[in-house]
């Protein structure tokens, strides 16, 4: 394999890794703030990976030219966003707030069987088979100085790119991120009311954003959506926010980047059936010299569990 | 002189001290009175109890350490690999049943120990998405590595146990074949003494020291128990139950089947049961995957196969097969359990008692 297409795959790896990174910020800042593992994450994004699907289907029935496309793909991934946001809220109000106080692992099993559910609801929606995305461009690849790069991989860097500054400004720059911050830093919330049963909402509705937004970026990327994409992609981008630290944001992201940087060269240099494996045993070695993860806090401080 | 009769209230009370005895009594005396056992629901209860038994192994790792393990079924999956890698008339080995399942729990176990002494250094949540990652790597493992494994089509056939024993003339390995209730009492008696075994460990001092390094490391530490050494001791016994239950489940398939389903929607289905049965607690485990699993292996089949038969008779039900709405019915049953009783249903006393005392 030579230099070029080595780099090309970097390439696909950082723009998959870009979207697992925002799954992963979903799962460490409910992780943050509530101390609970969301499995429950994946399907939300893959309800709003359907949701997009029928917007984009509906909006660009034929490919168009770029402007526009990238118009209506950012508009979808707002529209998904906002759904998977207000989906999020649902679940945490009716399913997880009663059992803020419950033993620990209880409200683990409702997120397994919130899973379950919108597993349900997406095969009802969308059916057992795969179903294919849009084409939103005319010209499917373009070259530029020898290498030739997918208008798909541009589009889920025109959605992913500024989801992340916005973050990072919505965290640094207000009042709200630096509540969450500290309070992340601290403590978990068992409040259910109150400033605090405030923030739990705003991160709910954070983290499903991201995922919503997400999911139109893996839609575009991986062509295809299925019932059962939640499952795959939140694990590896629960991988990724374990690998970054669970409960750091930036790790969530850098984490998102090296699972999607492993996976795409263990595609390009196994074969896809290794894939996985590939990146769990890296996460595996990874944790078995640093346990704690690249930018989480050793166990001595804070008050989580 | 007044001799006090034993009355039904002395048995309840009895009976709840020592509830294995009449439990395992109707389980035994099952096939009499249901001679339907022996055909394909034999099968099935069958599979319940292999999965109890899984269920306990994991019990001691989630309920007695509380460390959450979200891989068991790996080594579920490695129990049963080994036992068909050492049966398999294809293999030069070829043992007799019974070392065969010595030697793959033995293994099963290594391997525990293995990937438990870098990792349980790690905190919970870590140490779940290791465990987690392990059961992954090990499912592609079962599927890429074909001509050890045979890939998606799983290893077999394996020979039943008691292949080749004649006793008064009749060959006990066909036995097993042609009727279940040979598998059935096999796993039953398997339940039983893992259900002893794990009541034994809970009391003696190893069982006490997984729940004070569970309770208060810091405080356990000062005692001189060394939270490693005994969450390492948990984890590996966790594998060896499991790999004994995997063992019976190959065995009484007759073959590895899908590697697929040693992934990791069983090995959370097996954590749910634990948890809504009562972390802990040995009877609520059993009642744990009598509900969920029985649900799925046992109710679901019945039922759709009930609706096939109905149906173009009264109207046409095919949306409406129980099996597509499975998993929405299973997560709302998990939901509503854990609403309810977030303790489990039949929690252990010191679990129970130590909600109480963290809700005052």
């Amino acid at each position: 394999m030579d230099v070029a297409s080595f780099l090309q795959q970097c390439g696909i790896g950082i723009t998959s890794g870009g979207f697992l990174g925002l799954i992963a910020v979903g799962y460490t800042l409910v992780y943050g703030t509530v101390g609970l593992i969301h499995f429950a994450h994946g399907d939300v994004v893959m309800l709003g990976g359907c949701l997009s699907l029928a917007i984009l289907s509906f909006l660009v029935p034929v490919p168009v030219d770029p402007l526009t496309g990238c118009l209506v793909v950012v508009l979808a991934a707002a529209c998904s966003g906002l759904f998977c946001g207000c989906l999020n809220i649902c679940i945490d109000q009716f399913v997880y707030r009663p059992l803020r106080n419950a033993p620990p692992l209880s409200p683990l099993v409702s997120t397994i069987g919130v899973s379950f559910v919108l597993m349900n609801v997406g095969l009802i929606w969308i059916g057992p088979t795969d179903r294919a995305f849009p084409e939103i461009f005319l010209e499917t690849t373009r070259s530029v100085g020898g290498f030739s790069i997918a208008m798909a991989d541009l589009l889920v860097l025109v959605i992913v790119v500024p989801a992340v500054l916005c973050l990072y400004v919505l965290l640094r720059q207000t009042r709200f991120g630096r509540s969450l911050r500290s309070i992340a830093a601290i403590t978990r919330v068992t409040a259910r009311s109150g400033e605090a049963g405030k923030l739990v909402i705003a991160t709910f509705f954070l983290s499903g954003f991201l995922g919503g937004v997400a999911s139109v970026a893996a839609g575009v990327h991986a062509t295809t959506i299925n019932y059962q994409m939640g499952h795959q992609m939140g694990l590896y981008a629960l991988t990724a926010a374990v690998l970054g630290g669970i409960g750091s944001v930036p790790g969530a992201i850098v984490g998102g980047l090296i699972v999607g940087l492993i996976r795409a060269i263990s595609v390009a240099f196994l074969g896809p059936r290794w894939a996985i494996a590939s990146v769990f045993l890296v996460l595996i070695i990874f944790l078995a010299f640093r346990p704690q993860g690249i930018f989480g806090k050793s166990k001595t401080r804070g008050g989580q569990r | 002189m007044k001799i006090q009769w034993p009355s039904l209230s002395h048995f309840v009370k009895w009976s709840k001290k020592n509830w294995e005895i009449p439990v395992f009594t109707m389980l035994a005396l099952a096939p009499w009175f249901y001679p339907a056992l022996a055909g394909g629901l034999g099968g099935q209860m069958t599979s319940v109890l292999i999965i109890c038994i899984a269920a306990l192994g994991l019990n001691v790792m989630v309920g007695f350490t509380g460390f959450l393990h979200l891989g068991i079924a790996s080594f579920f999956g490695l129990g049963g690999l080994f036992l068909a890698i050492l049966t398999v008339p294809m293999n030069p080995l070829e043992i007799g049943f019974l070392p065969a399942v010595f030697v793959s729990v033995g293994l099963t176990a290594a391997i525990g120990t293995l990937l438990g002494s870098p990792t349980l250094r790690l905190r919970g949540e870590y140490l779940a998405i290791v465990t987690l990652g392990f059961g992954e790597v090990v499912r592609v493992l079962f599927l890429n590595l074909e001509n050890v494994t045979g890939g998606t089509q799983g290893l077999g056939p394996i020979p039943p146990p008691g292949s080749g024993i004649f006793v008064t003339g009749i060959d006990l390995g066909r036995e097993f074949v042609v009727d279940s209730r040979w598998f059935y009492y096999l796993s039953l008696i398997a339940l039983f003494v893992v259900v002893l075994l794990v009541r034994v460990l809970e009391k003696s001092a190893l069982g006490r020291a997984w729940i004070a390094v569970r309770e208060e490391p810091l405080a356990a530490a000062t005692i001189g128990i060394s939270a490693t050494k005994v969450r390492l001791s948990a984890f590996t016994i966790a594998a060896a139950i499991a790999g004994l239950a995997g063992c019976l489940s190959v065995a009484s398939i007759g073959t590895t089947g899908d590697p697929n389903a040693f992934g990791f929607n069983r090995s959370v289905a097996i954590l749910c049961a634990v948890i809504i049965g009562g972390l802990g607690s040995i009877p609520g485990t059993l009642v744990g995957v009598t509900i969920l699993f029985g649900f799925d292996i046992v109710v679901i089949p019945s039922v759709d196969s009930w609706m096939q038969r109905i149906q173009g008779q009264v109207f046409d039900v095919s949306l409406f097969t129980l099996g597509s709405w499975r998993l929405a019915l299973v997560g709302i049953a998990l939901i509503v359990v854990m609403r309810f009783r977030p303790i489990g249903l039949i929690p252990s006393r010191r679990f129970a008692a130590e909600f109480q005392e963290s809700k005052q």
